[in-house]
C-alpha cells in the first residue's frame, strides 16, 4: 500500500489536547471532530487539510489523554498517515485499532512538502527534497491487527473461532 | 527474574513467562469506561456488537468529566451511558450523587487490588498501581471489544526502578515526588514503560500519596506506575475488596531497564510550569500571581489532601484576587469533609466547594479560565488551553502549595507563608 500527500509539519509532544480540545468531546463522529483539529494552536487547520495529506512531527506525537476522539478527528480530516520520531502510547493503540496508519521514522521534511510512503517496503521518499528513509515494519500481531482492518474486526474474527 | 507488570501479564495470558516487547492477549479483571470515552465504546458495541452478551460483571460505567451535566450535548452523552447500563443490565453503574471521580470510585468500590490486570478508558487509569494491580489507560473502540471478549492485548512494558530514600522535608506529599520525577525524565522519559516505586520515603507515603504518584505516571509516557503492595493497601481493602487477592511483587534480580535514585531531602515543594508537566521547579522560586486556585481531581481530591489544604487556609482567608474551588473526588471523600468540618474551614476562608466531578481540571466547567488568566491547581495537567481559554495558563503543585497562594495571591511554597 502506498499513499502520497502534502505535510503538516509539528514539533515535539504534540498532545492531545492540541488535536482536540476537551470541549469537543461530546461527540464520536470523525467528521465533526475534524472540524476542530488543532484549533488552539493551528486554527487554520480545519479549513485547509485535504484528503491525503500527512502529519510528520519529532517525539512524543499524541502525549497525554486516552481520547480516542484524537486519532478519530485526523482520520474525519483525511489524514492518510502520521509520521513521527515517536508515539505516545495510547494515542499509538488507538490509531492502531481504529486504522490510522502510523509510522515511526525520523523523517526530514519541511511544511508544505510532498511525502510518498511504502508501507509494504518500509520506505519514505521526500519528494521535494530527493531524499529517502527507511523504516521498520510493525511488529507481526499488529501487521495482523491493521490487516483485518482494526481490533473490531479483529475481535469478531477470533470471538467466532 | 520478572517484574511485577510481567508476572500479572504472564498470568492473565495465561503464559509461563513474557519478556519486555513481547505482545499478548489476556484475560482482564475490570473494564472501566466514563461518560465521555463511553459514548464511542457504546456505539461501537451496539453496532459491531449486537447480539453478543456483554460482560456486565467486568465492566464499570463512571460518568464524571462532564456530570452533574454540563450542557444538553453531555446531557446526551450521559444519558446514553444510562441507557447502556440499563439496556445490558450492568450493575456497576455509578448515578450522579453516589459516585465521582471514576479513578476514585474505581478504589473505593474495591474493583482495584494487587495483581489484577485493570484497563480504563482514561489515561489515568495507571493510579490503581499504587494498590499493586497492573493498571493501564485504553481507548474506547478497545474498551467494547473488551466488554465483548473479556480480553484485551499488550505489548508488555520494560520496568524502571525508582528509588526515593530519606525523609520528606515539610509541606512535601507524593505530588512533589512524582513532579520532581518528571521532571527529571521527561514527558517521554518513561514511554512504555512501568514505573515501580521503592524506598524508605515511598513505604513511608500514605496510600493517598502513593496514589497521586500512579496517577501522574502517564505524564511520563509510562504505560503503569506500580508500588509494591504493603499492609497500607491490605488495611485499606480489608473493608473494601470485591473478590480475593493475592500480591505480587518484583523477583530480587528483576531485570530494570533503569533505575533512578532520589534523595527525599532533595525535594522541595513543587510546581510544573506551563505547558507540559515535565517544567518541574521549587515552588520558591516561582513568582506568579493566581487568579484561581483548584483543589481536587484524581491526583489530588482524597481526604488527606483536603486536610492538607485546610490546615494551611483555616482561620486565613483567600487573597481578594482569587477564587479558590474545592472538588473532592468522591461522595464519600464529600461527607468525610462534611463530618470533619473541613468544608466550613474552606467557605469561611472564602473558597467555593463544590460536589464531586472532574470540573475544571480538563477544562470542563467548575472554573473555566479566561484569556491571560493563571491557575494553580493540584490536577495532572497543563498543556495549552487545558484548563480554558488557550492563552490561559495552569501551574501543577500540591495541596498544601495551592492553598498557600490562594492566600497570598501568588505561588506561594507554604514554608514562605
Amino acid at each position: 500500500m502506498k499513499t502520497e500527500g502534502k505535510v503538516w509539519k509539528f514539533g515535539d509532544n504534540v498532545d492531545t489536547d492540541q488535536i482536540i480540545p476537551a470541549i469537543y468531546l461530546i461527540t464520536g463522529d470523525s467528521k465533526e471532530l475534524a472540524r476542530h483539529a488543532f484549533e488552539n494552536v493551528r486554527p487554520e487547520f480545519p479549513k485547509q487539510v485535504k484528503a491525503g495529506d500527512i502529519l510528520v512531527a519529532d517525539n512524543n506525537f499524541g502525549c497525554g489523554s486516552s481520547r480516542e476522539h484524537a486519532p478519530r478527528a485526523l482520520i474525519g480530516a483525511g489524514i492518510s498517515c502520521v509520521i513521527a520520531k515517536s508515539f505516545a502510547r495510547i494515542f499509538f493503540r488507538n490509531s492502531i485499532n481504529i486504522g490510522l496508519p502510523l509510522v515511526e521514522c525520523d523523517v526530514r521534511a519541511k511544511e508544505g512538502d510532498t511525502l510518498e510512503v511504502d508501507f509494504d517496503g518500509g520506505k519514505i521518499l521526500n519528494k521535494t527534497s530527493g531524499k529517502s528513509y527507511t523504516f521498520q515494519k510493525m511488529p507481526p500481531f499488529l501487521m495482523k491487527l491493521m490487516d483485518a482492518g482494526g481490533l473490531v474486526k479483529y475481535t469478531k474474527k477470533q470471538m467466532k473461532n | 527474574m520478572p517484574t511485577i507488570s510481567e508476572k500479572i501479564l504472564a498470568k492473565h495470558a495465561g503464559l509461563k513467562q513474557v519478556e519486555p516487547g513481547q505482545i499478548v492477549e489476556a484475560e482482564v479483571d475490570y473494564i472501566m469506561v466514563n461518560d465521555v470515552t463511553g459514548l464511542p465504546a457504546f456505539e461501537v458495541y451496539d453496532k459491531d456488537f449486537a447480539g453478543v452478551p456483554l460482560k456486565k460483571e467486568k465492566t464499570i460505567l463512571i460518568p464524571d468529566h462532564y456530570v452533574p451535566n454540563k450542557d444538553v450535548k453531555s446531557a446526551e452523552q450521559a444519558k446514553a451511558m444510562r441507557d447502556f447500563a440499563k439496556r445490558h443490565k450492568i450493575k456497576n453503574y455509578y448515578e450522579v450523587g453516589r459516585g465521582g471521580v471514576c479513578h476514585q470510585v474505581m478504589i473505593e468500590s474495591g474493583f482495584v487490588a494487587p495483581g489484577r490486570l485493570i484497563i480504563g478508558a482514561d489515561s489515568h487509569t495507571c493510579s490503581y498501581g499504587a494498590l499493586g494491580a497492573f493498571a493501564t489507560g485504553i481507548g474506547s473502540t478497545e474498551a467494547a471489544c473488551a466488554m465483548a471478549s473479556g480480553k484485551l492485548w499488550f505489548r508488555v512494558p520494560e520496568t524502571q526502578k525508582f528509588v526515593v530514600d530519606g525523609k520528606l522535608g515539610k509541606y512535601v506529599m507524593g505530588k512533589d515526588i512524582i513532579l520532581y520525577a518528571i521532571g527529571d525524565v521527561g514527558v517521554e522519559g518513561s514511554l512504555y514503560k512501568t514505573m515501580e516505586w521503592y524506598g524508605s520515603a515511598i513505604e513511608k507515603l500514605s496510600l493517598a500519596d502513593r496514589i497521586s504518584i500512579s496517577n501522574m505516571a502517564i505524564e511520563a509516557g509510562a504505560k503503569a506506575g506500580i508500588v509494591p503492595p504493603d499492609e497500607k493497601v491490605f488495611d485499606y481493602l480489608r473493608s473494601r475488596v470485591r473478590g480475593s487477592y493475592k500480591p505480587v511483587y518484583s523477583d530480587e534480580d528483576a531485570n530494570f531497564s533503569e533505575v533512578f535514585e532520589y534523595d527525599a531531602a532533595d525535594i522541595a515543594p513543587t510546581v510544573a510550569e506551563p505547558f507540559l508537566p515535565e517544567n518541574a521547579k521549587p515552588a520558591a522560586d516561582v513568582s506568579v500571581k493566581i487568579d484561581q486556585a483548584y483543589l481536587g481531581s484524581c491526583t489530588n481530591g482524597r481526604i488527606e489532601d483536603m486536610r492538607a489544604a485546610a490546615k494551611i487556609i483555616k482561620g486565613k482567608k483567600v487573597h481578594p484576587d482569587v477564587r479558590m474551588i474545592v472538588v473532592p473526588a468522591s461522595t464519600e471523600i464529600q461527607q468525610q469533609m462534611i463530618k470533619e468540618g473541613l468544608v466550613d474551614v474552606f467557605i469561611n476562608a472564602g473558597a467555593f466547594v463544590s460536589g464531586p466531578t472532574c470540573g475544571a481540571c480538563l477544562g470542563g466547567y467548575m472554573g473555566i479560565l479566561a484569556k491571560g488568566e493563571v491557575c494553580v491547581s493540584t490536577t495532572n495537567r497543563n498543556f495549552i488551553g487545558r484548563m480554558g481559554d488557550k492563552e490561559s495558563k495552569v501551574y501543577l503543585a500540591n495541596p498544601y502549595v495551592v492553598a498557600a497562594s490562594a492566600i497570598t495571591g501568588r505561588i506561594t511554597d507554604p514554608n514562605d507563608l
